[in-house]
C-alpha cells in the first residue's frame, strides 16, 4: 500500500489532465495511488528498489504503459537486478496478457542483454499452443531464430503445426521464412518437394487457400510455368478437387505463359489466342460463379489482360464492364 | 447523459481515444461544439512531450501512436488553436530521435519496430509539413521488404501479411510518392481475397475471422491501389466501382457490426468500442463513395440517412481536413533540425520540404 510509512517522504504527483479534460479515465484508488508515486518517482529520477517494485504495480494495472515499461529496464540495468528473475517474472505476464506490444519487447530486450535464447522457443511454443496465430508470438520467434541461428528444429515445428491445422496461414508463412533463410527456393529438388507437399495439403483439404497461395507465393518469382508438369496436375485436381483458389491459381498460370509467349517471336498465334481464351473464360467463370464477391476484381483483370494480348479479331465476348448508373437512395433496399 | 468511463486499459491511448471519437462525428457529420474543440486542443497540448511528439497521456513519453492521433484529432479540430497546439520543430526532433539508420522507426525511444512507426510518421510528418527526403532515407527501402509471399505487407519483414499492417506501409508508400516501387498486382489479388465471402467483411488475415475493423484497414487500400494504378498507366479501371463488393460490405457493418444502443464492433457477440466505431465508420465510408472531388460516385446501402461523409483513405480524416491542414502548414518553413543525429552526424540540416498531391 502506497500510504505506507516507506514512501512517507515523497510527495505523489497528481496526474495533470488540465482544468477541462477530455476522455477522462474512471480510475480506481489503487490505480490513481501507484501512478501517483510513479510520476513522483519519475520526476525524481529515482533509481532505487522501491521504483522497481511499484513498476511492478503500475504494470499491473495497465501492462501498455510504455513509459513505466521504459522506466523498469532502466531501473534493471541502475540497479543490477537479476535478469534470470525477470525472466520468470516477463514469462507470467506474457502467459497472463500475450496479446501486449510491451510485454514482447521487453522480453526481447532482457534476452538480449543476457544473451540467452535457451527457453525461448519452448516458450514461444506454449504461447502458440494457446493461440496458432498470435502475431507477437511468431514475431519473437523469427527474431529469436535470426539472431542466435536456430533454424535447425524450425521446419519439423512447422510441420506439426500444420498436422494439427493445414489452414494456419502463420505456419506456412513460418514455413516460407524457414526455407528462404536455409535452402532457399532456387534448389529444384526444394521446390519439386514443396510443390509436393502442397498438392497433398491440397487434396486433404481442398478449399485450404493457404496452400495455394503457398504454392503460387514460391513459384511466381520464377514463373508458374516454369514448373514443367505443373499445369497439367492442376487441371487434374480440378476435376475432384475444384476451389475458386484451384482456378485463381490455373488464370495464373495461363497468364504467365502468355508473358512468356510474348517474348518469343515463333509461336503460333493460335497457341496465343487459345491461352487468352483460357484465361478470359476462367476470369468470366469467377466474376459470375464461382468467386462472385471478387466480381469486380476478375472483371478488371478480364479487361487487363484482352487489352494487354487480344487484338482486333478477339472481340467475340462482349465487354464485361457495363456502365451502371450509381444506386439511389429510392433504388437501395432498406437494411433491417 | 453523454458520459462514458473509459477503461483504465487506455490510459496510454489517450489521444487515440481523441481521434476516435472525432473521426466518427465527423464522419456522421456532427459539429463539435467549440467548447469541446478547445478542450481536446488544451488537453492534447498537455499530453505533448517537451522533447516534441505526444504521448498517451499527460506525463507519458513521446510514442508514435498517439502522435499520429493527436495530430489527426487536431487536424479534424482545423481551428489555429488546434494547428498552434503542434510544436513542429520538437516533433521533428522527435521523428529524428525515434529514426534508425535501416530506414525503419521505433515506435518511441527504447521500443519496437515495425511498419506502423513508419506511416505515423510520414502521417504527421507530411499533414505539419516537417518532411524532407533525409528523414525517409532507406524507409521506402525498408518498407518495400515487408510485402512478402502473399503480396500483402507484414509489421517487420518475415512475418504473415496483414491488413492493419498492408495499410501502413502502403499509405506511408503513398506519402513519399513509392507506391509504385510495390508489386501492385500481387498486393491487390491478397487484399481483394480478404473479403469474406459470406460475411461480406474483410478478415485481417488469410484463414482468420471476419472483424469490422478490417474494413477500414483493408478495404481502404483500394482506393490507394485504384490510383496507384492509375498513375501506372493502368487504363481498365472502373470509373464507378472500388475493386471490392461495396455492397456486401455495407451490408457487414449495418446488419452484423451495430450494437443497438450504440457503436460498432468486430463481429455479432463482441462488445462496442470506440476503436471498432471509428474504422467500422471509416469502411463504412469508404464503402459508399468512390471517387474523388471531380468524379464521385455514391452506394448508399439502406436510409438516405446512412450517408457518412468521405474520408480520406491515406490519413483518414474528411478530405477537407487534410486540404485545410496542409494549407495551413505549407505556409510555414520547414524546420532545420537542430540535433545530432547519431548515425549521420555531418548531415545536420535539412531544408526544403517534399511536395506530394
Amino acid at each position: 500500500e502506497e500510504d505506507r510509512k516507506e514512501w512517507a517522504d515523497l510527495e505523489p504527483v497528481p496526474q495533470d489532465d488540465g482544468p477541462n479534460p477530455v476522455v477522462k479515465i474512471a480510475y480506481s484508488e489503487k490505480f490513481s495511488d501507484v501512478y501517483d508515486y510513479f510520476r513522483a518517482l519519475l520526476k525524481n529520477d529515482e533509481k532505487t528498489e522501491r521504483a522497481f517494485a511499484l513498476t511492478a504495480d503500475a504494470i499491473d494495472l495497465n501492462a501498455a504503459n510504455y513509459t513505466v515499461w521504459h522506466y523498469r529496464r532502466v531501473l534493471l540495468q541502475a540497479l543490477s537486478k537479476d535478469l534470470k528473475e525477470e525472466m520468470k517474472y516477463i514469462t507470467n505476464i506474457i502467459e497472463e496478457q500475450p496479446k501486449n506490444y510491451q510485454v514482447w519487447h521487453h522480453r526481447r530486450m532482457v534476452v538480449e542483454w543476457l544473451n540467452d535464447p535457451s527457453e525461448e522457443l519452448q516458450f514461444i511454443a506454449d504461447i502458440l499452443s494457446q493461440d496458432a496465430k498470435n502475431y507477437h508470438a511468431w514475431q519473437h520467434r523469427q527474431w529469436v531464430i535470426q539472431e542466435y541461428k536456430l533454424w535447425d528444429n524450425e521446419l519439423e515445428f512447422v510441420e506439426n503445426l500444420l498436422e494439427e491445422d493445414v489452414r494456419n496461414n502463420s505456419a506456412w508463412n513460418q514455413r516460407h521464412f524457414v526455407i528462404s533463410h536455409t535452402t532457399g527456393f532456387s534448389d529444384p529438388a526444394v521446390v519439386e518437394r514443396e510443390i509436393q507437399y502442397c498438392l497433398n495439403q491440397i487434396r486433404k483439404a481442398p478449399h485450404n487457400e493457404s496452400a495455394w497461395n503457398y504454392l503460387k507465393g514460391m513459384l511466381q518469382d520464377r514463373g508458374l510455368s516454369s514448373q514443367p508438369g505443373l499445369l497439367e496436375r492442376v487441371l487434374e485436381l480440378k476435376e475432384t478437387h475444384c476451389s475458386p483458389y484451384l482456378l485463381a491459381f490455373l488464370f495464373d498460370c495461363y497468364e504467365d505463359a502468355l508473358e512468356n509467349i510474348a517474348q518469343k517471336e515463333k509461336v503460333e498465334e493460335e497457341e496465343q489466342k487459345e491461352t487468352l481464351r483460357k484465361a478470359l473464360e476462367i476470369c468470366q467463370l469467377l466474376a459470375q460463379e464461382k468467386d462472385t464477391i471478387r466480381k469486380e476484381y476478375w472483371e478488371f483483370l478480364g479487361r487487363s489482360l484482352r487489352n494487354k494480348y487480344g487484338n482486333g479479331t478477339l472481340s467475340d465476348e462482349p465487354m464485361a464492364e457495363n456502365p451502371e448508373p450509381s444506386i439511389s437512395a429510392s433504388q437501395s433496399q432498406e437494411a433491417s | 447523459h453523454l458520459c462514458f468511463s473509459f477503461s483504465s486499459c487506455l490510459d496510454a491511448s489517450r489521444p487515440w481515444l481523441c481521434f476516435w471519437i472525432l473521426h466518427s462525428l465527423e464522419l456522421l457529420q456532427e459539429p463539435i461544439p467549440a467548447a469541446v474543440a478547445s478542450d481536446v486542443c488544451q488537453f492534447l497540448a498537455r499530453c505533448q512531450s517537451p522533447t516534441g511528439g505526444f504521448a498517451g497521456g499527460p506525463g507519458q513519453h513521446a510514442h508514435l501512436a498517439p502522435t499520429y492521433a493527436a495530430v489527426n484529432a487536431l487536424c479534424i479540430i482545423g481551428t489555429d488553436e488546434a494547428y498552434n497546439v503542434i510544436d513542429r520543430e520538437k516533433l521533428l526532433d522527435f521523428l529524428w530521435s525515434v529514426k534508425q539508420p535501416d530506414g525503419s522507426f521505433v515506435m518511441h525511444v527504447g521500443g519496437e519496430v515495425d511498419v506502423r512507426s513508419a506511416y505515423c510518421a510520414a502521417s504527421v510528418a507530411s499533414l505539419t509539413n516537417i518532411l524532407t527526403p533525409k528523414l525517409f532515407e532507406n524507409t521506402t527501402n525498408w518498407i518495400l521488404s515487408c510485402q512478402n509471399w502473399e503480396g500483402g505487407l507484414s509489421g517487420v519483414p518475415g512475418l504473415e501479411a496483414h491488413g492493419g499492417y498492408t495499410f501502413c506501409g502502403t499509405a506511408a508508400l503513398v506519402i513519399l510518392g513509392k507506391e509504385h516501387m510495390l508489386d501492385l498486382k500481387a498486393l491487390l489479388r491478397w487484399v481483394v481475397s480478404r473479403q469474406m465471402r459470406f460475411e461480406g467483411g474483410f478478415q485481417g488475415r488469410c484463414n482468420k475471422l471476419v472483424d469490422g475493423c478490417y474494413s477500414f484497414w483493408q478495404a481502404g487500400l483500394l482506393p490507394l491501389l485504384h490510383r496507384a494504378l492509375y498513375k501506372e498507366g493502368e487504363s481498365e479501371l472502373s470509373q464507378q466501382r472500388w475493386m471490392f463488393e461495396q455492397q456486401a460490405l455495407q451490408e457487414y457493418i449495418l446488419l452484423c457490426c451495430q450494437n443497438p444502443t450504440g457503436g460498432l464492433l468486430d463481429k455479432p457477440g463482441k462488445s462496442r468500442d470506440f476503436y471498432h466505431t471509428c474504422y467500422c465508420l471509416s469502411g463504412l465510408s469508404i464503402a459508399q463513395h468512390f471517387g474523388n472531388m471531380d468524379n464521385h460516385y455514391e452506394v448508399i446501402l439502406g436510409k438516405e440517412e446512412n450517408r457518412l461523409a468521405p474520408t480520406h483513405p491515406v490519413y483518414n480524416i474528411c478530405p477537407e481536413k487534410v486540404a485545410q491542414a496542409l494549407q495551413h502548414f505549407l505556409r510555414m518553413p520547414v524546420p532545420e533540425v537542430m540535433l545530432n543525429f547519431a548515425p549521420n552526424k555531418g548531415q545536420r540540416f535539412c531544408k526544403g520540404s517534399l511536395t506530394f498531391s
